[in-house]
């Protein structure tokens, strides 16, 4: 079976995010690094894949002139990768970003298309919804367990409460939550191979999609800080300290 | 100006954070709900008590509603061309959100901590782990479509009652409707609930086992607490999701937070650093977590905790 994992380069969480304060747009370091997240729906898709004797190719959409992440998670084992990058894409928004990964999906064919839930730096959270809206297809949504069931999708999905157990039908859309699976580590011949695999690099113009973000960012301003409080050693007696500050605030 | 506000049925009704954006939809001029699931009498009534003058109900749509949901919607405004359509961020609400907006191709907009609906609805959302406000104004024509995080408006009775009710049965939404649910499972335990109980004490990776877990719920229980945990500890498989604060999980204020072995991640700051108080036990002095608490405790939680269990056990 053809199964597609969304990836995305975000910069490096590790590093100070920035605006640009004339732009108030992010300000994306020049090497960009694969969102951490998505190594939860690579694994997912590489399982699927290898449990149908399938193919897995990443899309992921740009603009960052960078492929390094998608380097990466072709190091886990994906086959190859189509990656939208484009300047026009610049100020995308959530409806934009999956109008470019439902064209290229319709572009490749699937009968799995697997995302995380959200990216770590932008968290809309309705990318998967938008794109199986657009792909006519269910959309399975903060599944915390995969596996095939004969020619279905056997899902635990997130809930309030706990999960609900859901049968679907391919082609889908697929969400996956962190902790779903373990991500394999890339081996080193893993890591060597993903140098020659096939990207194939498209614009927007040849999925025929435009931005138009319908948005715009009137301003940025710190949230009013909290005020670290009092700090106090253990020493044996910070349980007691703890008890007079919860008779202070009269829980107790 | 008439503002839409999607609610979704849970097992008591009405749920509680899309009563909240309700209220504050219906106290800047006419708010009406768009309601999901089995709309009983009472269902309606809360939500004319929380403010909605009409109610559009959504019936039938099978096990996993959305895709049928964002149809009828789509239709709906393009019918009544409503200015904005507000939804609670819950699961279910997330999905329709994104189907509709894809729908009838207008943006939506995430993550909204405040929205200024006598400003055209522009949106305050928080980013890089709630230290940066960002307000941005929708610049197309409506309906304008926002997913508001829970807890950012409390919600309030407003004593009206519903003056109108049209049922909307929702159509087939062919292979995108399909799925089916065939088996529920209800994790979350009896007991103080996180979105509503004052006192709320969490674990995290400090802890060093599932069975430390044990710590937090031996001080929850004198306490009346619910019992929370950040996203290390969920996905590491110690306690279910249910409890999972943060970002990616629940939104919490309670009178008291209290964090232990919580180092304090921005993905788990955005879930509680509004809570009235916070205290943090934490065996490493540089935890970021101690920068957000009114009270910090430098030490090991397998320490503290049993000691404050045992004091608070000898109060009751």
């Amino acid at each position: 079976m053809q199964v597609l994992v969304c990836v995305k380069q975000i910069p490096d969480p590790a590093s100070p995010s920035l605006l640009d304060p004339d732009t108030n747009r992010l300000v994306r370091p020049p090497e960009q690094v694969l969102d951490d997240t998505d190594r939860y729906g690579i694994e997912v898709g590489l399982q699927l894949a290898e449990q149908t004797d399938g193919a897995v190719t990443l899309l992921s959409m740009g603009p960052t002139g960078t492929m390094q992440g998608v380097r990466q998670a072709l190091a886990m084992g994906a086959d190859k990768a189509v990656l939208v990058d484009d300047p026009a894409l610049e100020d995308s928004d959530a409806l934009t970003t999956a109008k470019v990964l439902a064209a290229a999906a319709r572009r490749e064919g699937f009968d799995v298309l697997v995302t995380g839930v959200e990216s770590t730096d932008g968290y809309s959270g309705v990318v998967p919804q938008m794109a199986a809206e657009l792909l006519g297809v269910p959309a399975l949504t903060f599944a915390r367990r995969v596996e095939m069931d004969g020619p279905d999708l056997r899902i635990e999905r997130q809930t309030a409460s706990g999960f609900d157990v859901v049968l679907s039908p391919l082609p889908a859309v697929l969400s996956v939550t962190a902790g779903a699976v373990e991500p394999r580590y890339p081996t080193f011949r893993g890591i060597m191979a993903a140098r020659n695999k096939p990207v194939d690099t498209l614009t927007a113009a040849d999925l025929s999609v435009t931005s138009d973000p319908g948005q715009r960012i009137v301003s940025v301003a710190p949230a009013p800080e909290r005020q670290a409080g009092e700090v106090v050693e253990d020493g044996g007696t910070g349980h007691l300290r703890i008890v007079e500050f919860l008779e202070s605030a009269r829980i107790i | 100006m008439v503002t839409w506000v999607f609610a979704e049925a849970t097992e008591r009704g009405p749920g509680e954070p899309a009563l909240e954006v309700l209220s504050e939809a219906a106290s800047h001029g006419e708010a009406i709900a768009v309601y999901l699931g089995e709309a009983s009498d009472q269902a309606l009534a809360v939500l004319g008590a929380y403010g909605a003058s009409t109610v559009f109900k959504l019936t039938g749509g099978g096990d996993l509603p959305a895709a049928a949901a964002a149809a009828a919607l789509a239709e709906l405004v393009e019918r009544e061309a409503p200015a904005a359509v507000l939804f609670a961020q819950t699961y279910t609400s997330r999905d329709v959100a994104g189907r509709l907006a894809a729908r009838i191709d207008r943006p939506v907009i995430s993550n909204a901590v405040d929205v200024a609906i006598d400003d055209g609805y522009a949106v305050t959302s928080e980013i890089f782990g709630g230290t940066q406000l960002v307000r941005t104004a929708f610049s197309g024509p409506g309906p304008h479509l926002v997913l508001v995080r829970p807890k950012s408006f409390s919600a309030e009775e407003r004593g009206g009652t519903v003056n109108r009710v049209e049922e909307y049965p929702l159509p087939d939404a062919g292979h995108a409707g399909s799925p089916q649910v065939v088996d529920t499972t209800v994790e979350q335990a009896e007991g103080p609930q996180l979105g509503s109980a004052k006192v709320i004490i969490s674990g995290g990776r400090g802890l060093g086992s599932a069975e430390a877990y044990s710590l937090i719920e031996d001080v929850a229980e004198p306490l009346g607490a619910a019992t929370g945990a950040t996203r290390a500890i969920v996905d590491a498989g110690w306690v279910p999701y249910a409890k999972q604060v943060g970002q990616t999980g629940k939104t919490v204020k309670p009178e008291v937070y209290i964090a232990c072995g919580v180092s304090g991640a921005m993905q788990h700051l955005v879930g509680m650093k509004d809570s009235k108080r916070i205290v943090a036990i934490n065996k490493d002095p540089e935890a970021p977590i101690f920068s957000v608490a009114d009270l910090g405790v430098i030490g090991d939680v397998h320490n503290v905790l049993p000691r404050l269990a045992e004091e608070l056990r000898g109060r009751d």
